[in-house]
């Protein structure tokens, strides 16, 4: 029983990592930007939720149309003026500059908020959901929900809409997209933007189902790189399957076995599946020799 | 007509390279200020800020034999560094190792651990790609840093562990950690010359500029990135047993810690990654600017602001790196200087179909 | 004697059928043309025979040896060297580095080691010399034009003294008094025992110097033969034309 639950419960928050897997990974997947500062964004959002919550009583999933616009301009603000410049060595520049990025990040949060752990609440956030024997926090619920809804947004706009197929054709060849007179810097910004926008609902999810500091951000990048590489880069449906999988594996370990294993668990898997596949367990090999 | 004359014009090409005289001279006289700099500012604060400079100095150009010759940017090195302390830490109680002189035996130890755990990790981590690869090495920082919280039996969790530190007095304390890290940053940067040198070094370029050419010209690239993955790992264990027996104390979060990596490739970018003493001027700069901040500053979070900004600053303004900048324009400098003297041959004697 | 051969060699990129039962040997000691229309898997075989790709099922052999599932490293430790034909030369390296890149040691004494070895770097001026860049010897190799970087290319597989050497379209771009130089040179080399296997588009090239013509069409073998022979084939033609043209004659 005990299992079950266990196994529920990863899929639940397991839908969380999904939906800012596949951010990273579109993000990834367009421009060749391991968007490090992820984790920090996260918390960012968090912050701004629990601001809005607190001062102005307002419901968490409210606050969110305030939280997301803001966030999404945060993101495009850092394309145009710390990606887009970058010329040279762009996959190693682009991470180092969203290495620093996260480092500032902290350092404002940590300033603003001190590092005392706090958590968004709301009237409901200790209800809980009972289906048969089985007994679910609301809030894993609702959070599993929204990613669940995002992630179909997020399909729809890549498969079925116009900026979906430049998008994709800036994913599969930059320059031909270029060619055929997509404006690749567009789609840069707004998938950045889209991206960083998306952890803003995120750190919302995240603040409402645990306590958070400035440095938590460490505990989310840690693992949703760990869900990308298993997903192989790139590959959002990989990413999908990797965070719910390995969700639902810390969860079972730390029920069956000791919490302090759970995410331990989480980087044995990930050394074993490298061991195997080098190219992540959805990855494609690189492209070919001329 | 002859195919001869399309081949080999000028058989001694111009050497581009900044004079011999002048580099060994730059060598020499930054050498000395680094052996003089404790005796001259000995005020205990500035010559810490000196230990640490040496620290990361060794840091650094152990960092950069691997990822600056080879270009996978590592941003897990925290591990080996973080060996080096635990070992030290760990050592120092279990051998029972009064604090004093005695306890500088464990930086060979050290060294020896990170460069042993560097073999199975390089395996691993080796076997992918670019930008995966920079993304499993932090992804493994973050293993180490859980095993060290969770091994709480040896690494006493988030207690920590403490080294003893040697009843030495204040004001001569730092030096012998100032010299001896001296020493150690030199023979790093001497490997790190012998390297570049070698045919080895060479083969480790090659596979920063196209990894499967180099294969298919007799390359092992495995072996080749995995000895200079040890040898890198060799100089970050060093640098962690000078830390943890400087500090006096190890913690998960800052002997694995994420910032450190980013606080390597700022230096190695800064200065020039892949060159050979970029990397060096980089650590020099960055980590006296850095406890400069920690020191004016205090608390932790002014102090990752002004990094962030500085990095992304030092990203925008100097993407190549100060030791590339000088030597493109040494570069430039001989190039007009070739020009100049071509042009005035061409004005000379008669000349015909010179122009290319 | 088959030194190099392929057999019922299939490689396919999703739809695309790349090589199809594709069968073809290649003499020792002869300087081999590989000809075919553009998307024929020329470049692909080489891919196969190089380890570069590992095909869906098929044999490479060399020498009688099983090299189907090599790596790249191991097929030049058996001694078959290449060039791209986009040519792939070390960028940020000086055009010197690149050639020296290619001379072989053996032994971590002799890796450690300085690169630039009187003998070595003699080995190295002299190819250098020869494909005439020479003056661009500290010059990055990534500065070149198209056609340098080809020659550079040359250049350091020769210093890499394969038995066999699979060249993809070494004329393109390389003017023609240096493409007839470069020629003379591979004769030359062929005279001391070194196998060519050379895809090339230029005709006139491939007729001057080639012992043996194999002719790919469509992912498979056409025919081989003598160049007199293969230039004369109806069927060349056709592959090379289109269907069409058969039933307009
Ligand atoms: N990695 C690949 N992915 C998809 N298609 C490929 C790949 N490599 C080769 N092809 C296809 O295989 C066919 C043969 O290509 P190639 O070997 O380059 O021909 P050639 O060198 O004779 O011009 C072409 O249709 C090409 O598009
Ligand atoms: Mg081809």
């Amino acid at each position: 029983m005990l299992v079950l639950q266990a196994i529920i419960e990863g899929v639940l928050v397991g839908g969380f990592y999904a939906l800012m897997a596949a951010g990273l990974t579109l993000v990834f997947g367009v421009m060749d930007i391991v968007n490090f500062a992820i984790g920090a964004l996260i918390v960012l959002g968090a912050y701004l939720s629990y601001s809005i919550t607190t001062h102005f009583h307002i419901d968490p999933f409210v606050s969110l149309i305030f939280t997301t616009p803001l966030m999404t301009a945060l993101g495009m603000f850092i394309y145009v003026f710390l990606i887009k410049p970058i010329k040279t060595n762009k996959v190693v520049m682009s991470l180092l500059t969203m290495f620093a990025v996260a480092t500032l990040i902290e350092g404002i949060l940590d300033i603003c908020y001190n590092s005392g752990f706090v958590q968004i609440h709301a009237s409901y956030i200790n209800n809980s959901l009972r289906i048969g024997k089985l007994n679910f926090p609301l809030i894993y619920v609702l959070s599993f929900l929204l990613s669940a809804f995002l992630l179909s947004c997020l399909y729809l706009v890549t498969y079925r809409t116009k900026f979906g197929r430049s998008l994709r054709a800036s994913m599969q060849n930059p320059v031909a997209a270029r060619l055929v007179g997509i404006d690749t810097d567009r789609v840069s910004m707004i998938t950045l933007g889209i991206g960083i926008g998306l952890a803003a609902i995120g750190g919302m999810i995240f603040g409402t189902t645990n306590a958070f500091n400035a440095s938590s951000s460490y505990d989310i990048i840690s693992r949703l790189l760990v869900i990308v590489i298993l997903g192989g880069f790139g590959s959002v449906g990989g990413a999908l399957v990797a965070a719910i999988f390995m969700l639902v594996i810390q969860d079972v370990v730390a029920v069956v076995w000791s919490p302090v294993w759970g995410s331990t668990a989480f980087y044995m898997i990930l050394m074993l599946v490298l061991l195997v596949r080098p190219q992540g367990l959805f990855g494609k090999k690189g492209v070919r020799a001329q | 007509m002859s195919t001869d004359t399309t081949i080999s014009q000028r058989p001694t090409p111009p050497s581009y390279e900044v004079p011999k005289a002048i580099r060994y001279g730059a060598l020499t006289v930054g050498f000395l200020v680094l052996v003089i700099f404790p005796l001259v500012f000995n005020n205990p604060t500035i010559s810490t800020i000196g230990v640490f400079a040496m620290i990361f100095l060794m840091a650094v150009t152990g960092w950069n034999i691997f990822s600056g010759y080879t270009g996978y940017i590592a941003l897990g090195h925290a591990v080996f560094f973080g060996i080096g302390q635990y070992a030290t830490a760990m050592l120092a109680s279990y051998w029972q190792i009064p604090p004093g002189w005695e306890t500088f035996l464990l930086i060979p130890v050290s060294m020896f651990l990170a460069g042993l755990a560097a073999i199975p990790i390089g395996l691993i981590v080796l076997r992918v790609r670019k930008h995966t690869f920079i993304v499993l090495t932090i992804a493994l920082m973050f293993i180490f840093q859980l095993f060290a919280y969770n091994l709480r039996g040896w690494t006493g969790g988030s207690q920590g562990l403490e080294v003893s530190q040697p009843p030495w007095d204040g004001s001569i304390f730092n030096l012998p950690y100032y010299y001896v890290g001296l020493f150690l940053a030199i023979i790093a940067i001497v490997t790190s010359f012998m390297i570049r040198r070698s045919k080895f070094g060479l083969s480790l370029l090659a596979i920063r500029d196209d990894e499967d050419r180099a294969r298919s010209l007799g390359i092992n690239t495995r072996n080749s990135k995995l000895t200079a993955f040890v040898i890198s790992a060799i100089f970050l264990g060093a640098a962690g047993c000078m830390y943890a027996m400087f500090v006096g104390s190890v913690y998960p979060q800052f002997s694995f810690d994420p910032a450190f990596d980013l606080e390597l490739s700022i230096m190695a970018f800064a200065g020039g990654l892949g060159t050979i003493l970029g990397p060096s001027l980089g650590a020099l700069i960055i980590s006296g600017a850095q406890q400069y901040f920690l020191i004016t500053f205090g608390g932790a979070n002014v102090f990752l602001i002004v990094y962030g900004a500085l990095f992304i600053l030092i990203l925008r303004l100097l993407p190549g790196g100060v030791v590339p900048a000088i030597s493109d324009k040494w570069r430039s400098h001989v190039v007009r200087k070739e020009q100049r003297i071509l042009d005035s041959e061409l004005e000379g004697p008669a000349e015909a179909g010179a122009h290319k | 004697m088959t030194l190099l051969g392929v057999e019922g060699i299939v490689k396919n990129y999703g739809g695309i059928q790349a090589l199809r039962n594709c069968t073809m040997n290649f003499q020792e000691g002869a300087i081999n043309g590989l000809i075919g229309p553009n998307g024929s898997g020329k470049t692909t075989l080489f891919n196969v025979m190089t380890g570069y790709e590992t095909p869906d099922s098929g044999k490479v052999t060399f020498r009688g040896k099983d090299i189907t599932n090599s790596t790249p490293d191991e097929v030049f430790a058996a001694g078959i060297g290449r060039t791209f034909q986009l040519t792939r030369i070390f960028p940020r390296l000086t055009v010197i580095e690149n050639v020296h890149i290619a001379a072989q040691r053996k032994g971590l004494v002799a890796q450690m080691r300085q690169w630039s070895q009187p003998d070595e770097r003699a080995r190295a001026l002299e190819s250098l010399d020869f494909v005439g860049l020479t003056k661009l010897s500290r010059e990055p190799a990534g500065s070149l034009s198209y056609g340098q970087q080809k020659l550079l290319e040359f250049a350091f597989i020769m210093v890499a003294e394969p038995k066999v050497m699979l060249l993809d379209e070494p004329a393109g771009g390389v003017n023609p008094t240096l493409l007839k130089h470069l020629g003379g040179r591979i004769k030359e080399l062929n005279k001391t025992g070194v196998t060519f296997i050379i895809v090339e588009h230029d005709m006139e090239f491939v007729m001057g110097i080639c012992d043996q013509v194999s002719v790919m069409h469509q992912g498979s073998a056409l025919l081989e033969g003598k160049p007199e022979i293969v230039r004369n084939d109806p069927a060349v033609l056709e592959a090379y034309l289109g269907t069409d043209m058969t039933e307009v004659n």
